[in-house]
């Protein structure tokens, strides 16, 4: 299999006051397409900024990250953001949906931004597969965590990602709900080959996922 | 799908779900008092100048000694404009055995082009048409004075004319003495019919013109280099010069009114717009997660804001238009001024300026967007970026700068307000960041309530901050709109008190001084200062020759071809002021003093040798000091004076001017009896149409006032709406933590007294500062300190802040805080 996602000496420091703070420090490794990581470790280990790093919602002090083969910091920010728009779907903590957006029309995002035509038709679909459709039309406020959850799930998975970014997809979930997200997340992924990339602190979700990788103060310990 | 379609589509949804509607609430309101001040500015500048040309009967008017060239009448026609021509005479009018001097008007069908006569026929009446042939219209003091009525006949040269209609309410009077006699109004036709049209009558001949206002101006210009020096052109701003002040101070406060209206509006624009952007900093983080470029997102972002200025345009457009209409409608005495209809200028400055405020402040700042990190959507703590936020908005402040200038309708108005605004902007919010730590850091000092008030807005210093400057600019305008109101209609008022002089009297011999100064103590009048006037021609310069060619400007030529009032005196008229040198000592000899607006004409300075000409002497002199003169004072005034040994030799004539109270009416009768040769001018009616006008226009002024002050507060009340976010969270917060709605109140209330109370304090510095710029500088009055201000800036801003705060977070308080949470 190919290799999808592959990060290099990535080392990723800030300004803690006058001294420089690592949060990351030399981390490698990759992942073949259709696999499954999970990124785990204490709260502060760098788990989230490594997602973003990945992701390219951040830039590293140092190290590269090729996803599909492309060198992703040799982009700018544009050419970062097109890549994600073709490559990547993301769920996070905190659901992140448009509030003024209902349900629908916040899976249809992605797409519109990418100009498809038939966007509504497929974003249905989407919101069919989570089991939502009765709830298309609904603000997100007045969703449940779970649904909102499920929603997010529709509209990472709606522009047929290669890659899915997770970061604590249940985090702000009761643990039964969180169940029903992650039973959905691996179906979906599993359906359709996407490769997975998922940050959290639950070890039983984490042995689900075809590997783990450990992070302890910025470093890779497993 | 194109941006364009997704920007309407995700226009709608923020749209549904109310994200837009502080921001449009904001703008619509700012079009809407910029249209609606500049709309009603915009007529009633319109009718003030058609009341002011109805005092000379046309747009512009040409006067001369002899007939005029037919090639004037010519051009204007060519350009569309209307022609009537009149001539005017003395001539006696008798009625059994009584003779008048009057001044006869003979005019063409047509007459006036501008304004309305009304007469009384037996009805009260605005007059149609002239009078008819065999007929003529007089006065009142002419019906008086010769002791006749409507319908009788009174003889003008050879024939008789049936005197059809008294004049109530007159218009075309020129400045001239002579034209104070009574006035009697004729048709055209009968002018050959009296033999009174001979060699050596005293004509005057007037062309008037009126119509489309640039042409007008074109024409004023062609004709201008066309005029020969005894041919005078003048539109209402040369013929009365204290409406031509009146009327451009007047202009001057409208401009300050658009101003203020402008400057409210774009302090709730700020206000709004920081809100909106706080708001969309995640939605924007989370498409570029999903694959959008940063120039996508602003591309949507603009194309939102351009749907959105359109409606905003149009609704506030059309709110200024209803709302000034109704305005009209709704003062008794602007109803009854049958104002003209708006130009379109007001309502294109008030969208172009909608425009500039929401791309100025809304979307310039959403530039920074573009800085926004994507990593936003994992870490909600990233805030937004502040570092070129100085940039933008200086660049916002740039745009309106622009804008400002072109409302102020006046570039030194613009820039004096545009300049106290900055200062006030830096120092303000300096300021408000200064007091706000300092008293958050000693406020162990005060009460619990106020502690936390305090430290809740120093915690939110840099928001806080704004929002006092916001507060604080649109108070400013709104004080010294108040400030500059009450100089102006002081001004006003001091300029024809009650006691005004109403009559001149002229041709006074140096032999009749006394006898006049008994009677008027016999009619137990106060004695009026009588001046003596010799008439003299200024024929050198500092020794050099000059003559009516060496000045391009006609107004300077006349002046030094023909001869002009001198006087003489002791000391300075009390009504005068000195500019430049000294008023000459007790004694001295060989010393003029000049008028400043003449000397600037003529290119005369002090310590010039004037020569002048009187009765084929000459002598020669030098200008010791300039004076400023009251033109509008209705007072006797003198472009030049000497020392008295240089005129006392020379026969003069003296003049005067006095109040006739309207019980004492009469005694001028007397007077003009009891001495023939004087004549005795009436300026009662001129005055009474001048107050009128004065009056009108200080209505005007107080009623826009009025307007910008109800528009400032919605404004502000949609500015304080815009920092309801922040307010609404915490309240959330502060109630999960145990904190009732009395508590909240309570907070609320005193964090929107000190916001208020600060912004108040600051708009009176501000204000009383900028006003007296103002005064002093731009409208040239004298600039009246209040301390009283100071107290209604403060008190005021407490009130009105804390008021609408209140009415804006109310019902926060009975929210359910965790809707407000999940919502967030």
């Amino acid at each position: 299999m190919a290799t999808i996602v592959q990060a290099a000496g990535l080392t990723k420091q800030v300004l803690s006051g006058d001294s420089p703070l690592t949060i990351l420090h030399d981390v490698s490794f990759a992942v073949e397409a259709g696999d499954s990581l999970a990124i785990v470790g204490a709260s502060g280990s760098g788990k989230s900024t490594l997602l973003g790093l990945l992701a390219g919602l951040d830039v590293p002090t140092g190290g590269s990250v090729s996803l599909n083969g492309k060198d992703i910091f040799a982009l700018d920010e544009d050419g970062r953001a097109r890549l994600r728009g073709e490559l990547a779907g993301f769920v996070f903590q905190s659901f992140q949906l448009l509030p003024a957006l209902n349900a629908l029309e916040n899976v249809m995002l992605p797409l519109e931004l990418a100009g498809l035509r038939d966007a509504r038709q497929r974003a249905e679909e989407s919101l069919r597969q989570v089991g939502l459709s009765a709830r298309a039309h609904h603000l997100p406020k007045h969703l449940s965590g779970g649904e909102q959850q499920r929603v997010a799930l529709a509209r990472a998975f709606v522009s047929q990602p290669k890659i899915l970014f997770a970061d604590e997809p249940t985090g702000n979930l009761d643990a039964a709900t969180g169940a029903q997200v992650i039973e959905l997340m691996l179906e979906l992924n599993r359906a359709r080959g996407t490769t997975l990339i998922l940050v959290t602190h639950d070890d039983k979700l984490a042995a689900r996922c075809k590997r783990q990788l450990r992070l302890a103060a910025g470093q890779v310990v497993q | 799908m194109n941006l364009l379609w997704l920007s309407l589509n995700l226009l709608r949804r923020d749209w549904r779900a109310g994200e837009w509607r502080v921001l449009l609430l904001a703008l619509v309101l700012a079009v809407g008092s910029l249209a609606t001040v500049g709309l009603f500015a915009d007529r009633v500048r319109q009718a003030l100048q058609q009341q002011a040309q109805s005092l000379i009967g046309a747009d512009l008017r040409i006067t001369s000694t002899r007939p005029f060239a037919p090639v004037y009448r010519q051009q204007a026609l060519a350009r569309g404009l209307q022609v009537v021509q009149s001539r005017t005479f003395p001539s006696m009018v008798s009625h059994g055995e009584r003779v008048l001097l009057s001044e006869l008007q003979a005019v063409e069908r047509g007459y006036p082009l501008r304004g309305k006569i009304e007469i009384d026929d037996g009805t009260l009446h605005v007059a149609r048409a002239i009078p008819s042939t065999g007929t003529v219209w007089v006065d009142e003091r002419l019906l008086r004075r010769l002791d006749t009525q409507v319908g009788d006949e009174v003889g003008i040269g050879s024939q008789r004319f049936k005197v059809a209609a008294r004049i109530v309410k007159d218009i075309d009077q020129s400045i001239g003495f002579a034209s104070f006699a009574p006035r009697v109004l004729m048709n055209e036709q009968d002018l050959p019919t009296t033999g009174l049209l001979q060699e050596g009558s005293r004509l005057s001949y007037r062309l008037m013109i009126a119509g489309e206002a640039k042409q007008v101006a074109a024409l004023k210009v062609a004709l201008q280099e066309q005029l020969s020096g005894n041919e005078k052109l003048e539109d209402v701003r040369d013929a009365r010069p204290e409406i031509r002040t009146a009327l451009e101070r007047a202009e001057s406060f409208l401009g300050l009114a658009a101003l203020t209206a402008a400057i409210l509006a774009g302090a709730a624009m700020v206000l709004a717009a920081r809100r909106f952007v706080l708001r969309h900093l995640d939605g924007c983080a989370v498409m570029r997660c999903l694959g959008a470029q940063q120039g996508q997102v602003l591309w949507l972002f603009l194309n939102q804001f351009i749907l959105l200025g359109l409606f905003a345009v149009l609704f506030g457009s059309l709110l200024g238009y209803g709302t000034q209409a109704l305005l009209v409608e709704s003062i008794a005495s602007m109803r009854d001024a049958n104002l003209p209809q708006p130009g379109v200028l007001p309502l294109l400055q008030a969208s172009v300026s909608g425009f500039a405020l929401l791309l100025g402040f809304a979307f310039l700042p959403l530039l920074q967007l573009r800085k926004v990190s994507p990593l936003r959507v994992l870490r909600r703590e990233l805030g937004a970026p502040e570092a070129s936020g100085w940039l933008v908005y200086g660049v916002a402040t740039g745009v309106l700068a622009g804008l400002f200038l072109w409302h102020a309708g006046s570039l030194k108005l613009g820039l004096a307000v545009l300049g106290g605004l900055l200062a006030g902007l830096v120092l303000f919010g300096w300021l408000a960041w200064l007091l706000l730590h300092g008293l958050a850091r000693n406020g162990y000092l005060l009460h619990t309530q106020w502690r936390h008030a305090f430290n809740n807005l120093a915690r939110h210093g840099r928001s806080a901050a704004v929002q006092v400057v916001a507060l604080s600019l649109g108070g400013m305008a709104l004080l010294v709109l108040t400030l500059v109101r009450g100089d102006l209609l002081q001004g006003w008022q001091s300029k024809l008190p009650p006691e005004t002089p109403n009559r001149f009297v002229v041709n006074i011999q140096p032999d009749q001084v006394g006898a006049i100064a008994d009677f008027f103590r016999r009619q137990a009048l106060p004695v009026p200062e009588m001046q003596p006037m010799v008439r003299g021609r200024l024929v050198e310069i500092g020794g050099r020759a000059i003559s009516g060619d060496d000045y391009p400007d006609p107004r300077a030529r006349g002046l030094v071809e023909r001869e002009f009032n001198l006087s003489y005196m002791a000391q300075m008229p009390s009504w005068n002021q000195l500019v430049s040198g000294n008023w000459w000592a007790e004694g001295s000899k060989g010393e003029l003093s000049v008028e400043e607006g003449i000397a600037k004409t003529l290119g005369i300075k002090l310590g010039d040798l004037l020569t002048y000409d009187v009765a084929g002497s000459r002598f020669t002199a030098k200008v010791t000091s300039l004076r400023k003169v009251e033109w509008d004072s209705m007072k006797v005034n003198f472009f030049v004076i000497t020392t008295p040994e240089l005129l006392e030799d020379f026969p003069a004539s003296y003049l005067s001017s006095f109040y006739l109270p309207p019980e004492k009416v009469q005694a001028g009768d007397v007077l003009s009896r009891e001495f023939p040769n004087l004549l005795l001018i009436d300026t009662g009616a001129v005055i009474a149409q001048v107050r009128g006008i004065m009056d009108q226009i200080a209505q005007t002024v107080s009623a826009v006032f009025l307007f910008t002050l109800l528009s400032g507060l919605a404004v502000l009340y949609a500015a304080l709406l815009a920092t309801q976010d922040e307010r609404s969270h915490e309240a959330a917060i502060l109630r999960t933590l145990g904190a009732d709605s009395g508590y909240l109140r309570r907070l609320h209330l005193s964090e929107f007294a000190v916001l208020g109370g600060l912004s108040g304090l600051f708009a009176a510095g501000g204000a009383v500062l900028l006003g007296w710029v103002l005064a002093r500088f731009v409208l040239e009055i004298p600039a009246t300190f209040d301390p009283l201000i100071w107290l209604v800036g403060v008190s005021g801003g407490m009130t009105i802040v804390t008021l609408s705060g209140w009415l804006a977070t109310r019902k926060l308080i009975r929210r359910p805080p965790l809707r407000i949470l999940a919502a967030d």
